[in-house]
């Protein structure tokens, strides 16, 4: 049977138990801060039903019509944290078009509507002891949550953050406050091209016993992974972006292609993603 | 309690909503009970499997949204095994929509999926006929006639005709489907369009041009939907950028006897279970006893002026 025949999973007749696992609601905006001149970070108030998430999701974004900015369709968005304890849901974003501007003027205590959590998260397999976490840019927020998961599960964390210039690393103090080891890399002081990571990284499998990667944020540094993990029989997973309609499932907006066993297939990043396996990643 | 119940034809449908095809997919089940619907349609499928076209294949312009998605399709054989007893569990008939590249094609296509559980077929005839240089079959009614008339004799299944509004022969197209034996007309799919960006000079969709949908395609839908119902005596379901139930009370009072809700599913997800409520409320705040109660009910004493200042 060739591949595309195989790529929708059974769980998507899971939805015969008619209950809702992916909800839309109204969320109230906390707090919106500027964290760097670039990045936002946004806590909203959310209900129960939206906080049962796993690392690696995503939700779908209906940002404010403004003077500026009239975005017509939803913005997918990454998770930064979520904390069912104190009802909170943040997102960490860099405000760079139509959808992150309109967002970027929410003020506390107005409604931003919101749908998920959606999307297949990362798996943290048994054997993957010794993880290697490598982010970029504003894939540095999509591993935060990872982190936390990653310390819960005492795990044992080397967590390698690169960004343009040091004031644009983010996540940092969240990735130690997880008692990760924290490896800043920048293009600034010449730290961050794939030669040098390459070396530290090969440097961190013997030194560390790395045995899991997982990154997001840059298509370098997923292709430079994917290398060496293929050189150290190292799994991973990748979190991946890409231009989204629905964000469920149904428009076939976002797919990809990917390597499966047998031959390529077209996947939805959107459903079967946003994290994939890392060699999967073409 | 009013009436929310709509006839297409022998289908008695519990409400007039209902999704659009290839806006829907068994994942809304994870949003929303599917059986609040009047009808479930699916996604357009090919008897063969198809890759559909390169990304970006949506983009959003100022109120509405441009797609070339281009009928991925899985096949059929996969869709039957598959898709149509997942919706075997709800009480609302399916609707499969079908696609083929030719009028022989499509009424092979017709006779194979024709199976327990599939309510009706939707006949996507907005897409190119390879046969007529490319040329979508609803564009012409020639065409039209050709093409529904062999689904008829391969299908006793109600066959709903979609209309493009790609074309200047709307009334004639509609009579065309119905004299060949459509049973209900939807219109419209979506209208060709496209967008550049003007910073970079690219075109913003992967396969150049795309179709139109959401808020700001209403007008144009609701103008054929309006055409249609007058011009033909089988039902019409309106379909074109409904997102409120301002936006369905127009259509049903054009003379749609049901409604697709399609892009606004995508901007809120739990669009049609609000239409359905919101609908309900409003046909009882004006104490109408049934949706059949609004049905064709447009006022239009004027319209010989309009015609003769539009001509």
């Amino acid at each position: 049977m060739p591949a595309s025949l195989c790529v929708v999973p059974d769980s998507i007749f899971a939805g015969t138990s008619r209950q809702p696992s992916i909800h839309e609601v109204e969320a109230r905006v906390k707090t919106h801060e500027w964290v760097n001149g670039q990045y936002r970070l946004l806590v909203l108030a959310a209900p129960a039903s939206v906080l049962d998430c796993e690392p690696g999701q995503f939700f779908h974004l209906l940002c404010p019509q403004t003077d500026r900015f009239q975005p017509y369709l939803r913005r997918p968005m990454s998770i930064y944290s979520y904390d069912q304890m104190k009802g909170e849901l943040a997102f960490l974003y860099k405000v760079t078009g139509t959808g992150t501007g309109a967002m970027a003027e929410l003020k506390p205590g107005e409604s931003l509507n919101i749908v998920g959590p959606l999307g297949q998260g990362f798996e943290i397999r048994p054997e993957w002891r010794r993880p290697l976490l490598v982010a970029r840019g504003v894939g540095l927020a999509t591993l935060a949550p990872l982190a936390r998961e990653c310390a819960q599960l005492g795990r044992p964390l080397t967590a390698i953050c690169s960004a343009r210039s040091p004031d644009l690393l983010m996540s940092t103090d969240l990735f130690r406050s997880c008692g990760a080891e924290v490896i800043t890399v920048t293009d600034t002081d010449g730290t961050s091209s794939v030669e040098n990571l390459t070396a530290l990284i090969e440097g961190l499998i013997h030194s560390r016993g790395i045995d899991a990667f997982f990154t997001c944020g840059s298509a370098r540094l997923l292709r430079m992974l994917q290398e060496i993990a293929a050189r150290h029989g190292i799994g991973g997973q990748a979190a991946l972006e890409q231009h989204m309609a629905c964000g469920i499932g149904m428009c076939q907006a976002c797919v990809r292609p990917f390597r499966r066993e047998d031959g390529a297939a077209t996947l939805r990043v959107c459903r079967e993603g946003p994290v994939f396996d890392l060699q999967e990643v073409l | 309690m009013v009436d929310l119940t709509t006839k297409i034809g022998t289908l008695t449908l519990k409400n007039p909503i209902m999704p659009a095809s290839g806006t829907f997919s068994e994942e809304l089940a994870e949003v929303f009970d599917l059986d609040c619907l009047g009808a479930h349609v699916a996604k357009t499928i090919t008897r063969a499997k198809r890759a559909g076209n390169p990304v970006p294949r949506v983009c959003e312009v100022n109120g509405a949204m441009l797609n070339s998605i281009g009928i991925p399709s899985k096949g059929a054989e996969w869709f039957l095994k598959n898709i149509v007893p997942f919706y075997a569990d709800y009480e609302a008939p399916l609707v499969i929509s079908i696609s083929a590249n030719t009028a022989d094609e499509f009424a092979h296509f017709a006779e194979e999926v024709g199976v327990p559980g599939v309510a009706a077929i939707e006949v996507n005839i907005s897409c190119p006929n390879i046969e007529d240089d490319g040329k979508a079959f609803a564009m012409r009614p020639g065409p039209t006639r050709d093409v529904i008339r062999k689904m008829r004799s391969a299908t006793d299944l109600p066959l709903w005709a979609k209309l493009s509004p790609n074309t200047g022969e709307v009334v004639e197209v509609a009579q065309a489907a119905e004299a060949a034996g459509a049973d209900a007309l939807v219109t419209a799919n979506t209208m060709l369009a496209m967008a550049i960006d003007s910073r970079t000079g690219r075109v913003r969709l992967g396969n150049v041009m795309g179709g139109l949908s959401g808020p700001a395609l209403k007008p144009i839908a609701l103008r054929m939907t309006y055409q249609c119902a007058r011009a033909v005596a089988i039902p019409v379901i309106g379909c074109g950028g409904i997102s409120t139930v301002d936006d369905v009370l127009e259509y049903l009072i054009a003379g749609a006897r049901a409604v697709q809700i399609g892009t606004a599913t995508f901007i809120s997800p739990t669009t049609m279970p609000r239409l359905v409520r919101e609908l309900e409320q409003e046909l009882e705040r004006r104490v109408l006893p049934s949706v059949d109660a609004l049905i064709g009910t447009v006022d239009n004493a004027d319209e010989a002026i309009t015609l003769a200042e539009y001509a």
